[in-house]
């Protein structure tokens, strides 16, 4: 220790589709700043696109070519089969967001006009749209990708930061409707620094009962060090709160209908499906791997923060009248099924099981997510997206096949049979059950038998009701985003049928569980 | 008795991708129902091709199949994990299902061709292809899949299809009630199957079928896992399944009205493959039904009762594609008879149905043919000496009718004969009945021949009959070359029976053909006497144009025996009863306590929602509150 420091090791190979995707973040900050305006998109959609296949395809050959037992980057974050498999879905998601970003009604032509004024027209009038997105969407990836593989407590909060920043920024960008967008920005960005703060705080807890932020020290710790328990107590349950805050479970949920309303929806398809994944795995990650022998302490609170989330994401459902609103409360209830799957700990047979139904559904609830948003995206009326569900009313006699393909997501949210919903929802409560949870499994069907109602009403508002006569156009859809429609259906009816193919996946990303 | 064999895993071959049968069609209909009106032009002819690649492919794996010794002739396809713990996806390839998709993709392509012309004028051909294509893949998977659960799925799909070709021209409002009727009488015994399978699912902890084999069965019945009043309620509701399906008494009333749907799904649907899928179950099932002599003593009795009224039904029917429907309710009740004969009756039964199948499409395929040239009639009192103007339909579908009579040699003499003795050996009333029908089918189709080829022409004034272009009659030739040589072939020398045996299992002595026994000379008789009558009163003597009111038997079948009547009187009236007190109770009553539980719901929805109040500072306080209460109680348990 006389002051040499040696240069860390970085196993380049194995976090290959992390360097990547960061790289052409800044690759992309640099097309914004030396590239001419009328030629940016044009250079931003191919590379975030090609990225993110670029990426995707290094993620699978890094899956093909065995794993390291230990984690990497001197244990720092760990590249296992459940961070493979969320990397895998997380990429492929990004992908598909991308082409419904690449709309250019989605995005405000000139973020920093105050909305209203002669600013704004003439950025309107210019006919360009913000481009800062593509490298804010890559940075935001990247921060995905690392939060769920982060194998101690400063990487994954780094990460969190990573992530969460350009999110913030990317919420407040939507053309139409800009105070609401911005407030949802300000919102989003206001609560998640408290949420961080709460993190933090918990981390540094942790710290001082354990003496280090490695999961894997943190959890020999708990065998070793007996005394403090009101230290580790409580950093538990400050780092829990900043990781319920990302996945919107109740009593954390406020900000997700808000956000997910104001924000272009096509942020929203990413936001609802993709950071999910992404906090799914870190939550998993700190409690299995960091706090896993102290399941006896959390799982109690656990339970109850699944059965509120379940209920309240139901329940207040019921009562909105915002398409964007709902399927934001929707996406609560969901998130409130997944925590069911995470408490079902015991063996590390039953480990492995719920690990690999909570991956199933999170990749089955993703594909999903993002087709429903993107139908959302072409009702449209002269103020923009028709957000309100009145105006959905008689959508399936004006565009039969929209409406069909809206009925059909919205089916496999409630888990209707022969769609992936029901596969989801099956292998996570059949895990639940396994693994004791008898009790929030009731729950969670009853929740699903509330939520089934509104998701059948809107089929009943779109199918059984007469069309306004003014009611909404529907827009015609670029190609990406009909073919983000037809793939995520496409996934929705495969999964539904077909599952095993990504069953068998997840089994394997799931069977040696996370390495530490 | 000898059981059947084991199922034993497969790959490779043929019969490893023999799930493509299922897959070509399925993938034909998503094809033209998603390519929508850019697929118009060749959306047929790719329809086609699918049906008769997986026609090819039941060929081969067909003779893949004949190539094994004779216990190995059982061989199961895993395809992929379904429902994880339950139900896995996969295909069973023996004789049985084997003869069943040689037969769907058979005559499905036949039907599939001959509506090229069928349909050539009508401008949602392309919809009409896709939904074939839809039924076959369904047909398929139904009778392919090696459990009960991937069983179900064909069943329901099969019914889909069927709907929606019923309702095909769903402009006319008779077709779309008929369509809703045939789904609501289905739905009946649908849920007898589904309550069946569930049945089967808690008695037995599983859906495959070689786990539910006789020997599977008889030994959980020693052991005491399942009771005999299982087995036999087991055995009750898949027979309440098949008389759905397969429009058995009592839930026969849909197929008469089903005749709505265009003629070659007549032919197809309700005549050759989906209403057999009853009988399929029936079979299929064997090692339940041997084991509740109670549940077969009803299929048995099922069986005849319904062979006995489509018969009479079809005698009073003027419409002549209602008097095929009659018909084939009839001909269905003599393989459901022979069904619940157990396995003396299994190879009799699908033996029956493979030569009905043929014939039963050959005639509805001419009677369509006969609609085609007389501007869609299907009056048979406005036919009439059509033989000379259409002589290729009208000899196939005296082919058909010679077989289906059961005249020496066709045949249908060899399959209804056998069905006739095997029932007379095990009672001898349910063979005396057996013969009875048999004598009532020679009446009803003897007159549905005169009065639509012979005698005086009765036609409209508008209608120049012709004959048939050959896409449409070609198939015609092609079914009754079936309907003459089948019935010898699959009979004699117990063919079919040894064949099946693996699968089915068979009796210890195998039953000699007799060419003239005792019951098979009365049948004989009875059928020359029905066919005689049938002459005097409608071949040589004058048509009405408009029906006589008849005797009091004539009404009685002409009402398909009150069928509707009874249903209307029994389940409809005392249903919208049931409704309206229901509804009254429910205003009063129960409204009070799910609009109470609703409006609570609703109302916690509405009160919390002013949680969410869009200010920042309280959902921060509400965090706050939140990590508190979180963290307080981990305090707590952490301390307990």
């Amino acid at each position: 220790m006389n002051g040499t420091i040696n240069a860390p090791s970085i196993e380049y190979a194995q976090l290959f589709p992390v360097l990547v995707v960061f790289a052409a973040a800044i690759a992309g900050v640099l097309v914004e700043a030396f590239a001419p305006r009328h030629l940016r998109k044009s250079i931003h959609v191919p590379l975030t696109l090609l990225t993110l296949a670029g990426a995707f395809i290094a993620t699978v050959v890094t899956a093909l070519g065995g794993l390291p037992a230990t984690p990497v980057a001197m244990g720092a974050i760990a590249v296992d089969g459940p961070s493979l498999f969320i990397w895998g879905v997380i990429l492929f998601l990004a992908f598909i967001s991308t082409l419904l970003i690449n709309d250019d009604e989605q995005f405000v032509a000139q973020a920093a006009a105050v909305p209203g004024s002669a600013d704004e027209e003439d950025a309107v009038r210019s006919g360009f749209a913000q481009t800062e997105v593509y490298p804010l969407l890559l940075f935001a990836v990247g921060g995905m990708l690392l939060f769920p593989a982060a194998n101690d407590l400063l990487m994954m909060f780094v990460a969190l930061e990573v992530m969460s920043l350009p999110l913030y920024l990317l919420c407040g960008l939507a053309r139409r409707r800009r105070l609401l967008s911005q407030e949802a920005s300000v919102k989003y960005f206001l609560l998640g620094a408290f949420s961080s703060a709460f993190f933090l705080y918990g981390m540094a807890l942790l710290y001082g009962y354990a003496g280090s932020v490695d999961l894997k020290a943190i959890g020999q710790a708990l065998a070793t060090v007996s005394n403090q328990e009101t230290l580790l107590l409580v950093g538990m349950g400050m780092i829990g709160v900043g990781l319920l805050f990302k996945i919107g479970a109740a009593p954390f949920q406020a900000w997700k209908p808000d956000v997910y309303q104001g924000a272009p929806t096509a942020v929203t398809a990413l936001m609802a499906s993709t950071v999910l994944v992404a906090a799914f795995g870190a939550v998993l990650r700190v409690f299995w791997v960091a706090l896993g022998n102290l399941d006896w302490d959390w799982r109690p609170v656990m339970w109850g923060v699944a059965i509120l989330t379940m209920i309240a994401g139901a329940i207040l459902a019921i009562t909105q009248t915002d398409i964007k609103r709902m399927l934001a409360y929707s996406s609560i209830a969901h998130t409130g099924f997944l925590l069911t799957g995470v408490v079902a700990t015991g063996a590390a047979e039953q480990n492995s099981k719920a690990l690999s139904a909570l991956l199933f559904y999170l990749a089955a609830y993703g594909f999903t997510t993002i087709g429903a948003f993107a139908v959302v995206t072409m009702v449209r009326d002269a103020g923009g997206e028709a957000g309100h569900l009145s105006r959905w009313a008689g959508l399936g006699k004006r565009a039969p096949l929209l409406a069909g393909v809206f009925a059909f997501f919205l089916l496999a949210f409630a888990g209707i049979p022969l769609t992936s919903g029901f596969f989801g929802k099956y292998a996570v409560f059949t895990a639940a059950v396994g693994g004791g949870a008898l009790p929030l499994v009731v729950v969670g069907a009853v929740s699903s038998a509330i939520a089934a109602f509104f998701y059948v009403r809107v089929i009943v508002l779109m199918f059984f009701n007469e069309p306004a006569a003014d009611g909404p156009s529907i827009a015609a859809p670029t190609t990406a985003t009909s073919a983000v429609v037809a793939l995520a259906a496409a996934v929705t009816v495969v999964l539904g049928v077909f599952p095993q193919p990504v069953l068998t996946l997840a089994d394997q990303a799931a069977s040696v569980l996370f390495i530490r | 008795m000898e059981s059947p064999a084991e199922i034993i895993q497969h790959s490779g071959g043929v019969i490893g991708v023999s799930w493509l049968m299922i897959a070509l069609p399925l993938l034909g209909a998503a094809i033209l129902l998603l390519g929508g009106r850019r697929t118009d032009r060749w959306g047929h002819r790719l329809a086609i091709g699918m049906s008769v690649t997986a026609f090819l492919i039941a060929v081969i794996s067909f003779f893949e199949l004949l190539g094994l010794p004779e216990d190995e002739r059982r061989r199961a396809i895993a395809l992929y994990r379904f429902i994880p713990g339950m139900a896995d996806m996969g295909v069973l390839i023996d004789p049985l299902s084997i003869s069943f998709a040689l037969l769907i993709t058979g005559v499905g392509s036949l039907i599939h061709i001959y509506s090229i012309g069928y349909m050539a004028h009508d401008p949602d051909r392309r919809r009409f292809f896709s939904y074939l294509n839809l039924f076959v893949a369904a047909m398929l998977l139904l009778v392919l899949a090696d459990n009960y659960v991937g069983l179900f799925i064909g069943w329901e799909g099969v019914g889909l299809a069927s709907y929606l070709l019923i309702g095909f021209w769903q402009f006319k409002p008779s077709a779309a009630t008929a369509a809703k009727k045939a789904f609501i009488v289905n739905r009946v015994g649908d849920f007898g199957l589904l309550i069946a399978i569930f049945t089967v699912w808690t008695g037995f902890g599983s859906v495959a079928f070689d786990k539910l084999s006789g020997t599977a069965v008889g030994e959980a019945l020693k052991t005491g896992q399942v009771s005999q009043g299982s087995l036999t309620a087991i055995g009750l509701l898949l027979l309440l399944g098949a008389c759905g399906k397969s429009a058995q008494l009592p839930l026969q009333s849909w197929l008469l009205d089903a005749m709505e749907g265009p003629t070659p799904v007549s032919a197809l649907i309700h005549a050759a493959t989906m209403v057999t899928a009853g009988v399929y179950l029936v079979v299929r099932s064997g090692g339940f039904f041997e084991a509740a002599p109670t549940a077969q003593l009803v299929v048995t009795i099922v069986g005849v009762v319904t062979l006995l009224a489509g018969a009479i039904i079809g005698c009073a029917k003027d419409d002549i594609k209602k008097g095929l429907a009659g018909s084939t309710m009839s001909q269905i009740g003599y393989m459901m008879l022979a069904a619940g004969l157990g396995p003396v009756g299994y190879a009799f039964a699908i033996a029956h149905l493979i030569t009905h199948g043929f014939f039963k499409a050959n005639m509805f395929l001419g009677a369509g043919s006969v609609m085609h040239a007389m501007n869609d009639e299907v009056d048979m009192r406005r036919y009439g000496g059509l033989y000379p103007v259409m002589k290729v339909t009208a000899i196939t579908f005296i082919i058909g009718y010679l077989a289906i009579i059961g005249f020496p040699l066709l045949s249908g003499y060899f399959t209804k004969d056998g069905i006739i003795e095997a029932a007379m050996e095990h009672s001898s009333v349910l063979g005396w009945l057996a013969v009875l029908g048999a004598g009532i089918t020679g009446f009803y189709m003897s007159r549905m021949i005169f009065m639509t080829f012979f005698g005086g022409r009765r036609w409209a004034d508008d209608a120049h009959p012709h004959e048939s272009p050959s896409v449409m009659t070609v198939p015609l030739i092609v079914l009754s070359v079936g309907s003459v040589f089948l019935g010898a072939f699959l009979i004699l020398g117990n063919r079919l029976m040894l064949f099946l045996a693996p699968a089915v299992g068979r009796p210890e002595e195998l039953p000699a053909f007799h060419a003239f026994s005792g019951p098979g000379l009365a049948t004989l008789v009875l059928v020359a006497a029905g066919a005689a009558f049938a002459w005097v009163r409608y071949g040589a003597a004058e048509v009405p144009l408009v029906a006589p009111r008849g005797s009091f038997l004539t009404a009685f079948a002409r009402r398909d025996l009150y069928g509707d009547a009874l249903n209307e009187a029994l389940f409809m009236r005392p249903g919208q009863w049931l409704t309206r007190i229901a509804v009254f109770f429910d205003n009063r009553g129960i409204d009070g306590l799910v609009n109470g539980l609703a409006a609570a719901i609703g109302g916690t929805s509405g009160r919390l929602r002013r949680v969410q109040t869009g200010y920042v500072r309280s959902y921060a306080l509400s965090i706050l509150f939140g990590a508190a209460v979180v963290v307080g109680a981990l305090l707590y348990v952490g301390n307990m």
